[in-house]
Protein backbone atom coordinates (compact mmCIF):
# COMPACT_ATOMS: atom_id res chain seq x y z
CA UNK A 1 0.00 0.00 0.00
CA UNK A 2 1.26 2.97 -1.66
CA UNK A 3 1.47 6.08 1.62
CA UNK A 4 0.34 9.19 -0.09
CA UNK A 5 2.63 12.32 -0.28
CA UNK A 6 1.88 15.63 2.28
CA UNK A 7 0.64 17.54 -0.56
CA UNK A 8 -1.69 14.85 -2.89
CA UNK A 9 -4.83 15.46 -2.37
CA UNK A 10 -6.52 11.99 -1.68
CA UNK A 11 -10.02 12.98 -3.88
CA UNK A 12 -8.06 12.21 -6.97
CA UNK A 13 -7.41 8.61 -6.80
CA UNK A 14 -7.59 7.03 -9.94
CA UNK A 15 -11.00 4.61 -10.40
CA UNK A 16 -8.34 1.53 -11.23
CA UNK A 17 -6.48 1.19 -7.88
CA UNK A 18 -10.15 0.95 -6.01
CA UNK A 19 -10.89 -1.86 -8.67
CA UNK A 20 -7.58 -3.42 -7.90
CA UNK A 21 -8.78 -2.73 -4.10
CA UNK A 22 -11.81 -4.71 -4.25
CA UNK A 23 -10.17 -7.24 -6.88
CA UNK A 24 -7.47 -7.87 -3.69
CA UNK A 25 -9.85 -7.68 -1.09
CA UNK A 26 -11.88 -10.96 -2.86
CA UNK A 27 -8.72 -12.91 -3.29
CA UNK A 28 -7.67 -12.38 0.19
CA UNK A 29 -11.01 -13.03 1.83
CA UNK A 30 -11.16 -16.45 -0.06
CA UNK A 31 -8.35 -17.73 1.03
CA UNK A 32 -9.37 -16.89 4.22
CA UNK A 33 -12.91 -18.51 4.03
CA UNK A 34 -11.17 -21.64 1.89
CA UNK A 35 -8.77 -21.48 5.14
CA UNK A 36 -11.39 -21.24 8.10
CA UNK A 37 -13.12 -24.39 6.51
CA UNK A 38 -9.99 -26.36 6.43
CA UNK A 39 -9.52 -25.48 9.86
CA UNK A 40 -12.87 -26.96 10.93
CA UNK A 41 -12.56 -30.28 8.76
CA UNK A 42 -9.42 -31.53 8.86
CA UNK A 43 -8.66 -34.20 10.11
CA UNK A 44 -5.15 -33.61 11.00
CA UNK A 45 -4.69 -31.32 14.03
CA UNK A 46 -1.34 -30.36 12.73
CA UNK A 47 -3.18 -29.10 9.23
CA UNK A 48 -5.96 -27.33 11.42
CA UNK A 49 -3.03 -25.06 12.63
CA UNK A 50 -1.28 -24.64 9.34
CA UNK A 51 -4.61 -23.71 7.90
CA UNK A 52 -5.43 -21.31 10.93
CA UNK A 53 -1.51 -19.84 10.34
CA UNK A 54 -2.86 -19.14 6.80
CA UNK A 55 -6.48 -17.55 7.44
CA UNK A 56 -4.45 -15.24 9.89
CA UNK A 57 -1.97 -14.11 7.38
CA UNK A 58 -5.10 -13.28 4.74
CA UNK A 59 -7.10 -11.33 7.79
CA UNK A 60 -3.50 -9.25 8.16
CA UNK A 61 -3.35 -8.88 4.79
CA UNK A 62 -7.24 -7.77 4.99
CA UNK A 63 -5.79 -5.32 7.98
CA UNK A 64 -3.22 -3.45 5.13
CA UNK A 65 -6.10 -3.12 2.81
CA UNK A 66 -7.85 -1.05 5.68
CA UNK A 67 -4.62 1.49 5.97
CA UNK A 68 -3.69 -0.88 9.63
CA UNK A 69 -0.52 -1.20 9.15
CA UNK A 70 0.48 -1.57 12.38
CA UNK A 71 -2.13 -3.63 13.13
CA UNK A 72 -0.67 -6.01 10.18
CA UNK A 73 2.52 -6.19 11.92
CA UNK A 74 0.51 -6.85 14.92
CA UNK A 75 -1.43 -9.71 13.66
CA UNK A 76 1.45 -11.45 12.57
CA UNK A 77 3.85 -11.29 15.32
CA UNK A 78 1.46 -12.25 17.82
CA UNK A 79 -0.93 -14.40 16.10
CA UNK A 80 0.83 -16.22 13.19
CA UNK A 81 4.20 -15.50 15.36
CA UNK A 82 3.92 -16.55 18.72
CA UNK A 83 0.44 -17.84 19.05
CA UNK A 84 0.21 -20.50 16.23
CA UNK A 85 4.17 -21.36 17.21
CA UNK A 86 2.61 -22.78 20.92
CA UNK A 87 -0.29 -24.43 18.94
CA UNK A 88 2.39 -26.46 16.68
CA UNK A 89 4.52 -26.80 20.14
CA UNK A 90 1.76 -28.21 21.90
CA UNK A 91 0.67 -30.66 19.04
CA UNK A 92 4.24 -31.57 18.53
CA UNK A 93 4.77 -32.23 22.49
CA UNK A 94 1.41 -34.14 23.16
CA UNK A 95 0.53 -37.23 21.22
CA UNK A 96 -2.83 -36.38 19.88
CA UNK A 97 -3.00 -38.61 16.94
CA UNK A 98 -5.04 -40.97 18.60
CA UNK A 99 -7.93 -38.37 18.98
CA UNK A 100 -8.02 -37.78 14.75
CA UNK A 101 -10.38 -41.34 14.58
CA UNK A 102 -13.14 -38.96 15.18
CA UNK A 103 -13.85 -35.28 13.93
CA UNK A 104 -17.25 -34.67 15.00
CA UNK A 105 -19.20 -34.77 18.08
CA UNK A 106 -21.13 -37.83 18.12
CA UNK A 107 -24.66 -36.46 19.19
CA UNK A 108 -26.48 -33.38 17.97
CA UNK A 109 -24.97 -32.00 15.13
CA UNK A 110 -28.33 -31.60 13.05
CA UNK A 111 -29.94 -29.04 15.98
CA UNK A 112 -26.50 -28.02 15.99
CA UNK A 113 -26.22 -27.24 12.16
CA UNK A 114 -29.90 -25.28 12.14
CA UNK A 115 -28.78 -23.08 15.39
CA UNK A 116 -25.87 -22.31 13.15
CA UNK A 117 -28.07 -21.54 10.16
CA UNK A 118 -30.12 -19.55 12.02
CA UNK A 119 -26.97 -17.33 13.18
CA UNK A 120 -25.65 -16.69 10.14
CA UNK A 121 -29.33 -15.53 8.48
CA UNK A 122 -29.89 -13.44 11.76
CA UNK A 123 -26.21 -11.62 11.62
CA UNK A 124 -26.68 -11.19 7.54
CA UNK A 125 -29.50 -9.78 7.99
CA UNK A 126 -28.96 -7.61 10.72
CA UNK A 127 -25.44 -6.38 9.94
CA UNK A 128 -26.22 -5.77 5.90
CA UNK A 129 -30.05 -4.21 6.69
CA UNK A 130 -28.34 -1.54 9.16
CA UNK A 131 -28.34 1.85 8.10
CA UNK A 132 -24.74 2.04 9.01
CA UNK A 133 -23.30 -0.53 6.26
CA UNK A 134 -24.83 1.37 3.33
CA UNK A 135 -23.58 5.43 3.69
CA UNK A 136 -20.73 6.02 2.18
CA UNK A 137 -17.77 7.50 4.15
CA UNK A 138 -17.46 11.22 3.36
CA UNK A 139 -13.64 10.77 2.57
CA UNK A 140 -11.07 8.35 2.15
CA UNK A 141 -9.49 7.66 5.38
CA UNK A 142 -5.68 8.36 5.62
CA UNK A 143 -3.56 5.52 6.85
CA UNK A 144 -3.58 5.67 10.37
CA UNK A 145 0.45 6.33 11.69
CA UNK A 146 2.16 4.21 14.37
CA UNK A 147 2.88 8.12 16.75
CA UNK A 148 -0.83 8.42 16.38
CA UNK A 149 -1.88 5.01 17.55
CA UNK A 150 0.48 5.61 20.43
CA UNK A 151 -0.37 8.91 21.40
CA UNK A 152 -4.10 7.60 21.55
CA UNK A 153 -3.29 4.25 23.68
CA UNK A 154 -0.84 6.06 25.78
CA UNK A 155 -3.63 9.10 26.89
CA UNK A 156 -7.52 8.29 26.72
CA UNK A 157 -6.48 4.41 27.24
CA UNK A 158 -4.05 4.44 29.78
CA UNK A 159 -6.09 2.46 32.33
CA UNK A 160 -7.24 -0.15 29.93
CA UNK A 161 -3.78 -0.26 28.49
CA UNK A 162 -2.13 -1.16 32.03
CA UNK A 163 -4.95 -3.25 33.38
CA UNK A 164 -4.00 -5.46 29.77
CA UNK A 165 -0.55 -5.47 30.93
CA UNK A 166 -1.57 -6.86 34.06
CA UNK A 167 -3.97 -9.35 32.59
CA UNK A 168 -0.99 -10.50 30.28
CA UNK A 169 1.28 -10.89 33.34
CA UNK A 170 -1.14 -12.92 35.11
CA UNK A 171 -1.98 -15.10 32.58
CA UNK A 172 2.21 -15.60 32.26
CA UNK A 173 1.93 -16.58 36.03
CA UNK A 174 -0.98 -18.23 36.00
CA UNK A 175 0.55 -21.05 33.04
CA UNK A 176 3.68 -21.76 34.95
CA UNK A 177 1.82 -22.43 37.96
CA UNK A 178 -0.69 -24.69 36.13
CA UNK A 179 2.41 -26.50 33.99
CA UNK A 180 4.23 -27.22 36.96
CA UNK A 181 4.76 -30.64 37.97
CA UNK A 182 3.24 -31.23 41.62
CA UNK A 183 5.66 -32.21 44.37
CA UNK A 184 8.30 -30.30 42.32
CA UNK A 185 8.49 -27.44 44.98
CA UNK B 1 -12.30 1.37 -1.96
CA UNK B 2 -13.72 -1.82 -0.55
CA UNK B 3 -17.78 -1.52 0.81
CA UNK B 4 -18.00 -2.00 4.36
CA UNK B 5 -20.70 -4.54 3.56
CA UNK B 6 -17.76 -6.96 1.82
CA UNK B 7 -15.87 -6.84 5.11
CA UNK B 8 -18.55 -6.82 7.57
CA UNK B 9 -20.08 -9.81 5.14
CA UNK B 10 -16.16 -11.53 5.65
CA UNK B 11 -16.25 -11.07 9.41
CA UNK B 12 -19.70 -12.83 9.90
CA UNK B 13 -19.17 -15.91 7.59
CA UNK B 14 -15.69 -16.33 9.24
CA UNK B 15 -17.59 -16.07 12.70
CA UNK B 16 -19.84 -18.73 12.00
CA UNK B 17 -17.09 -21.15 10.58
CA UNK B 18 -15.17 -20.89 13.84
CA UNK B 19 -18.70 -21.06 15.63
CA UNK B 20 -19.28 -24.34 14.14
CA UNK B 21 -15.76 -25.69 14.70
CA UNK B 22 -16.51 -25.07 18.55
CA UNK B 23 -19.84 -26.60 18.48
CA UNK B 24 -18.96 -29.74 16.27
CA UNK B 25 -15.35 -30.55 16.91
CA UNK B 26 -13.97 -33.29 19.16
CA UNK B 27 -10.67 -32.46 19.25
CA UNK B 28 -9.71 -29.94 22.21
CA UNK B 29 -7.25 -28.35 20.42
CA UNK B 30 -9.47 -27.67 17.11
CA UNK B 31 -11.85 -25.98 19.55
CA UNK B 32 -9.30 -23.40 20.57
CA UNK B 33 -8.27 -23.00 17.58
CA UNK B 34 -11.50 -21.53 16.20
CA UNK B 35 -12.04 -20.02 18.79
CA UNK B 36 -9.23 -17.72 17.64
CA UNK B 37 -11.15 -17.63 14.53
CA UNK B 38 -13.85 -15.94 16.22
CA UNK B 39 -12.31 -13.56 17.48
CA UNK B 40 -10.20 -12.69 14.04
CA UNK B 41 -13.79 -12.11 12.70
CA UNK B 42 -14.67 -9.80 15.45
CA UNK B 43 -11.18 -8.13 15.10
CA UNK B 44 -12.41 -7.66 11.22
CA UNK B 45 -15.29 -5.85 12.35
CA UNK B 46 -13.80 -3.74 14.27
CA UNK B 47 -10.77 -1.90 12.12
CA UNK B 48 -13.23 -2.94 9.19
CA UNK B 49 -15.89 -0.07 11.53
CA UNK B 50 -12.88 2.24 12.40
CA UNK B 51 -11.80 2.20 8.82
CA UNK B 52 -15.29 3.41 7.49
CA UNK B 53 -16.04 5.85 10.57
CA UNK B 54 -12.29 7.39 9.92
CA UNK B 55 -11.60 7.14 13.95
CA UNK B 56 -9.22 5.20 15.40
CA UNK B 57 -10.87 3.18 18.88
CA UNK B 58 -11.74 0.63 16.08
CA UNK B 59 -7.44 -0.23 15.55
CA UNK B 60 -7.00 0.26 19.41
CA UNK B 61 -9.54 -2.20 20.49
CA UNK B 62 -8.55 -4.35 18.15
CA UNK B 63 -5.29 -4.73 19.73
CA UNK B 64 -6.47 -5.28 23.19
CA UNK B 65 -8.66 -8.20 21.63
CA UNK B 66 -5.49 -9.80 20.20
CA UNK B 67 -3.61 -8.89 23.76
CA UNK B 68 -6.59 -10.77 25.50
CA UNK B 69 -6.70 -13.43 22.85
CA UNK B 70 -2.99 -14.30 23.50
CA UNK B 71 -3.23 -14.54 27.16
CA UNK B 72 -5.85 -16.62 27.15
CA UNK B 73 -4.08 -19.11 24.31
CA UNK B 74 -1.65 -19.04 26.90
CA UNK B 75 -3.46 -20.13 29.55
CA UNK B 76 -5.96 -22.84 27.41
CA UNK B 77 -2.91 -24.54 26.41
CA UNK B 78 -1.39 -24.85 29.97
CA UNK B 79 -5.07 -26.16 31.21
CA UNK B 80 -4.65 -28.73 27.95
CA UNK B 81 -1.36 -29.64 29.16
CA UNK B 82 -2.43 -29.86 33.11
CA UNK B 83 -5.35 -31.83 31.96
CA UNK B 84 -3.41 -34.63 30.12
CA UNK B 85 -0.75 -34.79 33.07
CA UNK B 86 -3.54 -35.38 34.87
CA UNK B 87 -5.34 -38.18 32.68
CA UNK B 88 -1.99 -39.83 32.03
CA UNK B 89 -0.82 -38.69 28.61
CA UNK B 90 -3.97 -39.13 26.67
CA UNK B 91 -5.95 -35.83 25.04
CA UNK B 92 -9.52 -36.53 26.27
CA UNK B 93 -12.19 -35.67 23.24
CA UNK B 94 -14.24 -32.03 24.39
CA UNK B 95 -17.35 -34.65 25.65
CA UNK B 96 -15.28 -36.38 27.80
CA UNK B 97 -13.85 -33.75 29.86
CA UNK B 98 -16.30 -33.64 33.12
CA UNK B 99 -14.41 -33.57 35.75
CA UNK B 100 -16.80 -30.56 36.98
CA UNK B 101 -19.64 -32.17 36.22
CA UNK B 102 -20.32 -29.44 33.59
Amino acid sequence: MTVSEPGTPRAGQPKAGSEMEQVFFLLFSAIAVGAALTVVLARDPVHSALALMVCLLQVAALFILLRSPFLAAVQVFVYVGAVMVLFLFVIMMLDIRQVAIERFLPRGRIPTLLVLGLLALQLVSLLLGSRLVDEAPDRVAEATTVAELGTRLFTHYLLPFEVVSVILLVALVGAIVLVRREGAE
Amino acid sequence: MVPLAWYVTLGAVLFVIGAAGILLRRNVLVVLMCLELMLNAVVINFVAFGHHLDDLRGQVFAIFIITIAAAEVAIALALLVALMRHRKQTLPRVDEINLMRG
